[in-house]
């Protein structure tokens, strides 16, 4: 019960990028059509899915005072996260390349530009500072990366359909991302009162 | 190949002249990496609800900038193009660390506020950009500039983000009350009539308002300083 909790919790009360700002230059530059938007969402789902339950083992049985080599070792805490971001990209890449053409196709650019994308690295950020445990990283991994799809999602949807209207000049394009971006965050923030445990 | 000698015997020089001058001022208008180039988002969107948060968010960008621009520039010839992604990622991730412990001797409150946002600097995307776009092909002393001008280029805007949210948010700049409720010490005195005229509006310190100020940031941008940037597509 616990795992869903964290689930919905990371998902929609804490989305992380309408929450926490997380994610928000890809957020901002890939969200021009609905149909790459989605392929990036789910690329994000997955690579988080992945590089949370990773991370959360080096930072508990590695980098830990307990852990393998016995001192503490948290220092170094950013430089494996990141290696390990890049790599399992770098991994994930190639084995969809491998079994599934298609999506590897559709999925396109979006895989080598999740390296830098600031959702991933600052959710197993999240993870280290909240101090949940394995299983719990995983569902906050998987959680997180639905929230972000849902918000990328939701933002090319509106942009498709604002590009029929009359924005002012100065507003159009970035001037207005920003700004729906800011209405879809008030909206969330209504989940708020939300309480996961409910469900 | 004698003219291309001596560009390069020029270059090498610490010189400062008109171009040098444009790489520290273009990133302040034309070339700005938050609402022109859309780079850094996340940051400049989550530290700015106080100013002092902003302002060392801004010195830690910038540091982390010059000094990363200058150590690829300085390896650019060295490094083999297929790993220079992971070669710039450790280059800027030892430095943030460097950063971040820096500023857990300093000021520790503050290191406590920031948290994850001065080690998500390795993510940021202006380091990642400007380490692509500009270090990888210029000098130590150009990139070194270009750092520095685009890490002010991205602190003036989280000043200016930062001042209209606290001002409004909380009645306050760098924590002195400027508006808002009256404070106790305040109270039945001369000063009192300064205050008390503002409901602090709590909207500016939550999230969208962030987006809001960015946003309307932009339209004066492009709208009113430079029509030039429109966009038109």
């Amino acid at each position: 019960m616990d795992l869903i909790n964290i689930f919905i919790k990371s998902a929609f009360i804490e989305n992380l990028a309408l929450a926490y700002f997380l994610g928000m230059c890809s957020y901002l530059a890939v969200s021009k059509s609905v149909k790459t938007a989605f392929g990036l969402g789910l690329a994000v789902i997955f690579v988080l899915g992945i590089t949370m339950p990773i991370n959360w083992l080096i930072s508990n049985y590695l980098l830990s005072e307990t852990g393998l080599f016995g001192v503490d070792l948290t220092f170094l805490r950013l430089i494996l996260f990141i290696a390990v971001i890049a790599s399992m990209v770098q991994l994930v890449e190639m084995v969809i390349e491998k079994y599934s053409p298609s999506l590897y196709n559709s999925l396109g650019i979006f895989l080598p530009l999740i390296t830098v994308n600031c959702a991933i690295l600052g959710g197993s950020l999240f993870m280290v500072a909240k101090e949940y445990n394995f299983s719990e990283s995983v569902a906050f991994g998987l959680g997180g990366g639905f929230g972000w799809f849902l918000a990328i999602i939701g933002i090319a949807a509106i942009r498709e359909k604002i590009r029929y209207s009359a924005v002012p000049p100065g507003l159009r394009g970035l001037g207005m991302a920003f700004i729906l971006t800011g209405l879809m965050g008030m909206a969330f923030m209504s989940l708020m009162g939300i309480d996961p445990a409910a469900f | 190949m004698a003219e291309v000698k001596v560009a390069e015997k020029k270059e090498a020089a610490f010189q400062f002249g008109k171009n040098e001058k444009k790489l520290l001022v273009d990133p302040l208008n034309n070339d700005n990496p938050v609402t022109v180039q859309v780079l850094g988002i996340c940051s400049a969107l989550a530290v700015t609800t106080l100013m002092n948060k902003a302002l060392v968010m801004a010195i830690a960008v910038t540091a982390v900038l010059a000094l990363s621009n200058l150590i690829t520039s300085l390896l650019r010839n060295g490094i083999p193009k297929q790993v220079r992604m992971i070669v710039q990622l450790v280059i800027i991730a030892a430095l943030v660390t460097v950063v971040e412990l820096a500023l857990k001797a300093l000021d520790y409150n503050i290191y406590k506020e920031l948290s994850v946002f001065i080690g998500l600097i390795i993510t940021n995307c202006i380091i990642m950009g400007r380490l692509e776009a500009f270090a990888m092909a210029n000098s130590p002393w150009r990139a070194f500039l270009d750092g520095i001008g685009n890490g002010l280029g991205y602190g003036i805007i989280l000043i200016i983000v930062a001042f209209i949210r606290e001002l409004f948010g909380k009645g306050t700049v760098f924590g002195l009350k400027i508006i808002g409720a009256t404070p106790d010490y305040l109270i039945n005195t001369t000063e009192s009539w300064m205050f008390g005229w503002y409901e602090n509006n709590n909207l500016m310190v939550l999230f969208p308002s962030a987006m809001f100020v960015i946003g309307v940031l932009i339209w004066v941008h492009r709208g009113i300083i430079n029509k030039s940037l429109v966009d038109v597509s």
